[in-house]
């Protein structure tokens, strides 16, 4: 049994196609990130799946039930949104309990809920309080509060995190991390903050236009791009992509950039298909942190590489080099010396590299 | 060097000292010009409504009654106790509340009702149907005098306070939502998706979530609606006379329609009674009408 299940979903308003074709599933549990640039459709979806949303088409399932055409209140699921959403009017206590309320629950449920989650959430000092009286993270801390007392199967989370100023997100970020750990409720939680995703989910999946470009572990994401949107979306600065062709060579496979003698060789690469890999026309990805300045693996690549400009930013620094009159971009520790306008020696990590297809922008 | 520098600092510090201090008192001579030059009529009616008709006659327009004289204010109120022709606010004054508090009270309803519609509840062609009520806001009162007294008549509401409820709610309609619309679209739609989330329906949402916040443009449409509908002489004399006339006509009909001498005194005292009611609505919410037409265009 899946606990969320979407089945060839799509959305448009009017003319505007915003969703298209959506597969998505959750085990029990999990912590699904839907990750994008704004106006990818992730938050539109988020509401597809609350139910705020109609549909298109495809389905939407939560316990292999078609929810559909489900009411959002019956659909088993509590949302926290980026404005907190608190209702203004109503003090902490009342807030949380306006939910249990319009489910006509019992009132010592009612009081039996709001004082473990209260405690829970440390809000239990602060329920007689305005939502105006509290500051950004107590605000945070209530809204979700107001969905734990439902005690719902789904989580969603829209973009909690982006109303905060950058010390209390990381704050609230272990939280809501810690949170999932101890409730091991199922989340899904759209941001377009890639560090949020990579630390909170246990999935994530990156959209673009509408589309789900990869749905993997963070580590995958990370690691192994399928294309390269995905590859220059994820790190900071991202993927290094180098424009070129692969050549044969008595059995070798090497990749040259053309105008240019540089060639590195492709060895144990990991390849989804073999086939018309000669004089194929390819984006080397190699990400920043995996261009060393000494050799740290017995395979790392040596190569001679121009700098060109260097950003200090504390405890590291971001060196950009010339590859063919390609930018470069590798990250250091700022304690090594590197001389602009200098030929320096670089070790690529070839273990860590990709290889996309320059038409389709697929991985090869 | 340093010396001669300093001197000059100091210079221009004595300098922009002495023209503040100029600009300062050139600003309340101009303030205090204009204050007196808008409650200069204010005085004269007070003035004149206390004096009796002798001291009017010798054109002591400015002075201080010798006396107070509050007979003419009496006689505004109450009328002289003789039986026919004569004309005081009394009853028309009750009209005119009759006909106020259930107009402002629907009106402003129904605007909150459809700014919450059109604002939270977006719907296929909703911009079409704000765009119309909009317009309503240009059409000329001139312009429906024909069609809604023909609409009273076939209702059998002519020359009724209920038939001046009426004109006077569907008028101010398209200024209400405009107001609510406006006030409304600052509130973010999240709330609105809480509160489904947690189970609230169209009207619970409304009664608990959003008008409880919406004191402030409460306030404003009231005192809008108020100041309009009491001050309204064209929709009441057209559609009521007699008795059934709100205060505004009765107070036209007494000044108009004097016999023998123009009693201006009795006349002031009308006129004032006529305007305390929409003063001392913005006497008691004055404050707030600022903070609310202001408060759309500040977040937070």
């Amino acid at each position: 049994m899946k606990t969320l299940k979407i089945e060839e979903l799509s959305k448009n308003f009017g003319t505007t196609e915003v969703l298209r074709k959506i597969n998505l599933e959750i085990d029990e549990g999990n912590f699904l990130v839907l990750l994008g640039p704004s106006g990818c459709g992730k938050s539109t979806l988020l509401n597809i799946i609350a139910g705020l949303e109609t549909i298109n088409e495809g389905n939407v399932f939560i316990d292999d039930y078609n929810v559909s055409k489900v009411e959002p209140k019956d659909r088993n699921i509590a949302m926290v949104f980026q404005s907190y959403a608190l209702y203004p009017s109503m003090n902490v206590r009342e807030n949380m309990i306006f939910g249990l309320k319009q489910a006509k629950t019992s009132k010592e449920k009612i009081e039996e809920q709001l004082e473990k989650v209260s405690k829970f959430l440390q809000v239990d000092q602060l329920l007689e309080r305005k939502p105006s009286q509290l500051s950004g993270g107590q605000r945070q801390r209530v809204a979700i509060g107001r969905a734990l007392v439902r005690e719902p199967r789904i989580f969603l989370f829209d973009e909690p995190l982006s109303n905060l100023d950058a010390k209390l997100r990381v704050e609230m970020r272990r939280e809501i991390k810690k949170l999932h750990q101890q409730l091991k409720t199922t989340v899904v939680y759209v941001t377009h903050d890639q560090t949020e995703a990579m630390s909170l989910g246990t999935n994530i999946a990156i959209m673009n236009h509408g589309v789900i470009q990869q749905n993997d572990t963070p580590e995958k994401i990370y690691n192994k791009p399928s294309n390269t949107f995905v590859a220059d979306f994820i790190g900071s600065p991202s993927m290094n992509l180098i424009k070129g062709n692969l050549k044969e060579n008595s059995g070798d496979l090497f990749f040259t950039v053309s105008d240019s003698n540089l060639e590195i060789p492709i060895k144990d690469y990991d390849f989804n298909d073999k086939s018309n890999l000669n004089d194929k026309e390819v984006f080397f990805g190699i990400r920043p942190e995996h261009i060393f300045f000494k050799k740290f693996n017995e395979g790392d690549f040596e190569i001679n590489l121009r700098a060109d400009l260097s950003e200090y930013i504390g405890h590291e620094q971001i060196i950009t080099f010339d590859y063919a009159n390609q930018e470069v971009l590798a990250k250091f520790p700022s304690t090594i010396k590197i001389d602009l306008g200098k030929e320096t020696k670089l070790y690529f990590d070839l273990t860590q590299a990709s290889l996309f297809d320059a038409q389709t922008e697929e991985r090869i | 060097m340093q010396d001669s520098l300093q001197s000059t600092y100091k210079q221009l510090e004595q300098k922009s000292k002495y023209t503040n201090i100029f600009l300062r008192w050139f600003l309340y001579l101009i303030l205090i010009l204009f204050a007196s030059y808008f409650i200069f009529p204010l005085y004269v009616m007070i003035v004149t409504s206390l004096k009796t008709m002798e001291e009017i006659r010798q054109g002591t327009l400015l002075t201080w009654p010798s006396t107070l004289n509050f007979d003419s204010w009496a006689v505004a109120w109450g009328g002289r106790g003789y039986g026919a022709g004569d004309t005081y606010l009394k009853p028309y004054f009750w009209n005119s509340i009759k006909m106020v508090v259930p107009a402002v009270f629907f009106s402003t309803f129904i605007g909150a009702m459809a700014g919450y519609v059109l604002t939270k509840w977006r719907f296929k062609g909703d911009k079409w149907v704000f765009l119309f009520l909009l317009f309503g806001c240009f059409i000329p009162y001139q312009a429906i005098l024909l069609p809604m007294a023909r609409t009273l008549g076939v209702l059998g509401i002519s020359n009724s306070v209920i038939g001046l409820v009426l004109v006077h709610t569907v008028y101010g309609i398209p200024f209400t939502t405009l107001f609510f619309r406006n006030f409304y679209v600052s509130i973010p739609t999240e709330l609105v998706k809480a509160a489904r989330i947690d189970g609230a329906g169209f009207f619970k949402i409304f009664f608990k979530i959003l008008l409880p916040i919406s004191a402030p443009i409460i306030v404003v449409t009231v005192i809008w609606q108020f100041t309009q509908i009491w001050n309204d002489f064209l929709f009441g004399s057209t559609f009521s006379f007699g008795e059934a006339a709100p205060i505004q006509v009765a107070l036209n009909n007494m000044v108009l329609s004097s016999t023998s001498v123009k009693e201006y005194n009795v006349d002031m005292a009308s006129a004032i009674i006529a305007g305390i009611p929409t003063l001392i609505v913005y006497v008691l919410a004055g404050k707030y009408f600022i903070r609310g037409l202001t408060s759309g265009a500040v977040k937070g």
